[in-house]
């Protein structure tokens, strides 16, 4: 039996819970600190806490939030949104935080991910990676919460990244954000491929049997937004994750070693 | 009264979080009065082994804690590669470790090298290897959060605690008197690592 990281997403947008549907169209669903008890007290395997309204808003992160989220973690917590600086990073890593996901900044600034790599562990530090299909049907990465197109091939800003430092890549996609499509499948098995370091897959999942087909094409975690925010057709907003039980007959089992 | 040591690595507030929650009062310092009065010590660590060697020597309270837990026999608990830095080496670093532990640092090998990633970065059950009050009352089906490339080996199979299973089994924790090590992180560990913080204190 191989356990493998489950991780809910929360988006927080000027200090409030949101969920979008590819990015866009946010939904109020709670208060962060609140949800991120309800999350604890589930026992969740780690928590990604990204704040999608700093870099778009030119904004430092909001310590004074992250640091009230942090007190109430008992489980691993990732945060991203509006990391600039080396200064940022140590600030998150005093409140608590165990990794840093930089997205926009990692874009123009390698520096950024080689030296904080080199300074706290290239564990701690997270590349995440919003990717889109563009209207040739290929793959392209996205900054600035998906308004921004960069140009690269997401396969090969991978590596470049995993070549800059970074100790895992957190791989979203906007297209299947909050559909509940399934993951991108053929988009994870391409990076899994290409790098050694962990892949975390997010985006459009619907149950925990897309989180095994995820697994199976090489994803080393799983992450969810809707999923375990929203309940029933209706999507009624309802805090929820899966048992131990479920997970260990329909995930942990799909793989041993 | 704890100290977390804290000679320039890592994240502490963690810990400090834990303790406080299960109601221990401690203190993140390398004061060495402080070290001196403390009733127990958390050793944490993460980063490299000689990084955390090397920052440990340059800390100035290196001596009180080996004074403490060697000579005081004071409790001590290493997280991570505070566990690490028990044993006698590394095969990530040249410098020596406290050597409190017979034991050395060994990377993750595994023969077919694709299957599984390093570092072991994830939950993974624990399995108990002896008694221990470490253990008192532990929740079933204990799991704890693990993020290393390393691990230790006992010489002295009597030393380890508790074993996790990553490509083979390995000890993931240790306990010899007053020295007790762990490999995960119990402060991100939810009830379990709860409960084995709140065990440590309560020693």
């Amino acid at each position: 039996m191989t356990r493998i990281r489950v991780i809910p997403v929360l988006l927080v947008q000027n200090g409030g819970l949101v969920k979008t549907v590819k990015f866009k169209k946010p939904i109020y669903v709670g208060d962060p600190l609140n949800t991120v008890k309800l999350f604890n007290d589930k026992e969740v395997d780690e928590i990604a806490v990204f704040d999608i309204s700093a870099t778009p808003n030119n904004r430092p992160p909001d310590f004074t939030l992250i640091a009230e989220l942090a007190g109430e973690c008992f489980m691993p917590l990732t945060y991203g949104g509006g990391i600039t600086s080396l200064e940022d990073i140590r600030k998150l890593f005093n409140l608590g935080v165990e990794k840093v996901a930089i997205n926009s900044a990692a874009v123009n600034d390698r520096k950024l991910i080689s030296s904080a790599a080199s300074m706290f562990g290239n564990q701690s530090i997270v590349i995440s990676i919003d990717v889109r299909i563009n209207l040739f049907g290929k793959h392209r990465v996205y900054s600035h919460n998906g308004s921004k197109n960069t140009g690269y091939d997401p396969v090969n800003f991978a590596v470049e990244m995993e070549q800059s430092g970074a100790g895992e890549l957190f791989i979203n996609s906007i297209d299947r954000d909050g559909t509940y499509m399934g993951y991108d499948l053929n988009l994870i098995e391409k990076i899994a491929n290409a790098v050694q370091v962990p892949v975390i897959v997010c985006g459009g999942a619907s149950s925990v049997t897309d989180f095994g087909k995820a697994v199976l094409k090489g994803a080393s975690a799983v992450a969810a937004g809707s999923l375990f925010v929203f309940h029933g057709i209706h999507k009624a907003v309802l805090v929820n994750f899966p048992s131990q039980e479920i997970l260990k007959e329909k995930l942990y089992s799909i793989k041993s070693f | 009264m704890i100290a977390i040591v804290d000679y320039g690595v890592g994240n502490l507030s963690s810990i400090k979080n834990m303790l406080k929650k299960v109601g221990a009062e401690s203190i993140i310092t390398k004061d060495i009065s402080v070290i001196k009065s403390a009733r127990k010590l958390i050793l944490p660590g993460i980063g490299s082994f000689d990084y955390c060697v090397s920052k440990l020597n340059e800390s100035g309270c290196k001596e009180t804690l080996i004074s403490q837990v060697c000579d005081s026999k004071i409790p001590v608990l290493g997280i991570c590669v505070g566990l690490q830095l028990m044993g006698k080496s590394s095969e990530e670093g040249k410098l020596q470790g406290l050597g409190w532990i017979d034991a050395a640092c060994v990377k993750f090998k595994f023969p077919n090298s694709d299957l599984l990633k390093i570092p072991h970065m994830g939950w993974g059950n624990v399995f108990f290897r002896k008694e221990s009050k470490l253990l008192l009352n532990m929740y079933p089906d204990p799991r704890f959060y693990f993020v290393h490339s390393y691990h230790l080996e006992c010489e002295d199979p009597g030393d380890v605690l508790l074993t996790a299973h990553y490509g083979y089994d390995f000890a993931c924790a240790i306990e010899k008197e007053n020295i007790y090590g762990v490999q995960f992180h119990p402060e991100k560990s939810h009830k379990f690592g709860m409960k084995l913080i709140e065990n440590f204190v309560r020693l």
